[in-house]
């Protein structure tokens, strides 16, 4: 299960990354292996804000719906319109083109784990 | 038997941890929903062959001189000029003409029946049979269920993998009939039967004899990428040859015309449990009918989406009874009743998804039939 040290991640599964005054949004490796196959991606509209916990889009498997929560408060700057054809791009490359949406804002006083303690965290799920 | 809120494993259950299965409750069962990718084991199937664990499923004995006669008047199929070793689809009947549940009829004798009933239905239906069957002279409902594993090979490479692992000439079984015969030296009723739309076998074993014939199925499959596949790729593969799912296209508030299966409904038979309702019906013409769709906008429909025959409905006319992207297809595809002045081809209606209403158009039913050769 890979996790890369220079993200962090909320305990339902979503990466971020800080980028200046914006962070981008994924779902981890292990959350996209749990899924399976995406075959569809519902993305929120760019410009709508969102507090931690709101239910930024879906992603659907062949036999499941889930929804991708916010990890941090913003409003959406950008969304990944590959995934409109490419939905696969969340499991191929789940920390790389297979990003969701780019929110403003910044992770500052959100409970977010690094990538030891979201290690840790799935460990514990798993137990 | 399995105790209410614990799952059941079934013979198989170790395989299915050493092939990495993701194991799920299901009818009481602790069952794969896939192992590695259920688009995988879905295409192995449709191009190759695919080893299902169905186990979990009923069988249930109807024996005695009257056996036949207590067929006849549970099923609304007609049973009379079935031979040994035939199979035959039907609906075990409730007075309303609904389904207690679908089966599969299986001739074993002249005087015994098998049907394969479904798992989550298996002790309602013994209840039933068994109530009704007192009242009946010489017919016995015996509850086989613990006596047999069932895997279900399926795809268009089933036989030349199977054939190996026994005498039987598999070659001259024809669809919907089985043997009692051989299988790696144990005995095996072999049907050539599925719930897949492709070509393929059940096999009923003994518990025992299960884990040994799975491995030699896999291995031999092996060169061909042959399969282990799960829940998850056998709710897709009937889905798209348009079978229907109990609890899901049918139950006990649908009758067989209702969902389009008026090829299992016969009245040239003697009286059985429905035959009144269903025959006005037939003289009538049904309300509502099962129809296929796929969505013509961006959006899956899954069961339990309200149907909307309008887009500013408030009110859904009925659920999507089963309903997801198709992977053989390539569409979000589903089921579903709708009026029967709406059932046309081409017809729109749609679908709610979450928060938002999203087109679809009715279709033909199956999505897919298999090229026959």
């Amino acid at each position: 299960m890979t996790i890369p040290d220079d993200l962090m991640y909320a305990r339902s599964h979503e990466w971020i990354k800080i980028e200046g005054d914006s962070v981008s949004v994924g779902i981890s490796h292990y959350a996209q292996d749990q899924l399976g196959e995406v075959v569809y991606v519902e993305l929120p509209e760019v410009g709508t804000a969102f507090a931690v916990g709101d239910e930024l889009g879906t992603l659907e498997s062949v036999k499941a719906v889930s929804e991708f929560l916010a990890p941090v408060a913003g409003e959406v700057l950008e969304v990944n319109t590959r995934l409109e054809d490419e939905p696969n791009l969340v499991n191929d490359d789940s920390y790389g083109d297979g990003w969701l949406v780019r929110l403003s804002g910044s992770a500052e006083g959100e409970e977010l784990l690094d990538a030891a303690g979201y290690k840790e965290f799935l460990e514990q799920e798993s137990a | 038997m399995s105790e209410v809120g614990v799952a059941a494993k079934t013979p198989l259950f170790e395989e299915h941890l050493a092939a990495g299965g993701r194991m799920v409750e299901f009818a009481g069962f602790e069952l794969p929903v896939q192992y590695t990718s259920l688009t995988e084991e879905h295409h192995a199937v449709r191009t190759r062959a695919g080893l299902f664990d169905v186990s979990h499923m009923g069988e249930i004995a109807i024996r005695g001189p009257a056996a036949l006669d207590f067929v006849q008047l549970i099923s609304c199929n007609d049973h009379q000029k079935m031979a040994v070793g035939r199979a035959q689809y039907t609906g075990i009947m409730y007075p309303e003409g609904t389904f207690v549940d679908d089966t599969l009829v299986h001739k074993m004798a002249d005087d015994e029946f098998l049907l394969v009933v479904n798992a989550a239905n298996r002790h309602k239906n013994v209840a039933y049979l068994t109530e009704l069957a007192a009242n009946f002279d010489s017919a016995d409902v015996v509850d086989l269920s613990n006596n047999f594993a069932q895997l279900a090979l399926q795809g268009p490479l089933a036989e030349e993998i199977l054939q190996p692992l026994t005498p039987e000439n598999l070659g001259e079984l024809k669809y919907y009939r089985f043997i009692e015969g051989d299988i790696m030296g144990t005995a095996a009723i072999i049907a050539r039967t599925g719930y897949t739309g492709e070509d393929g076998f059940e096999l009923y074993v003994a518990p025992s004899a299960a884990p040994r014939l799975w491995r030699e199925i896999l291995d031999r499959g092996q060169p061909h990428s042959v399969l282990p596949a799960g829940l998850g790729a056998r709710d897709t593969l009937r889905f798209e040859a348009g079978m229907s799912l109990y609890g899901n296209d049918i139950d006990n508030t649908t009758t067989p015309l209702e969902a389009g299966l008026g090829w299992i409904v016969k009245f040239k038979k003697g009286d059985y449990i429905g035959r009144d309702v269903l025959e006005r019906q037939k003289e009538e013409g049904v309300e509502r009918k099962l129809i296929g769709f796929e969505m013509t906008e961006r959006g899956i429909a899954r069961h339990g989406y309200p149907v909307l025959l309008a887009q500013d409905d408030t009110e859904p006319f009925s659920y999507v009874t089963s309903g997801t992207q198709s992977p053989t297809l390539g569409k979000a595809l589903g089921m579903a009743y709708l009026p029967i002045e709406a059932t046309e081809v081409g017809t729109e209606f749609f679908v709610q998804i979450r928060n938002r209403t999203a087109p679809a158009r009715v279709v033909e039913l199956p999505f897919y039939s298999r090229k026959k050769v």
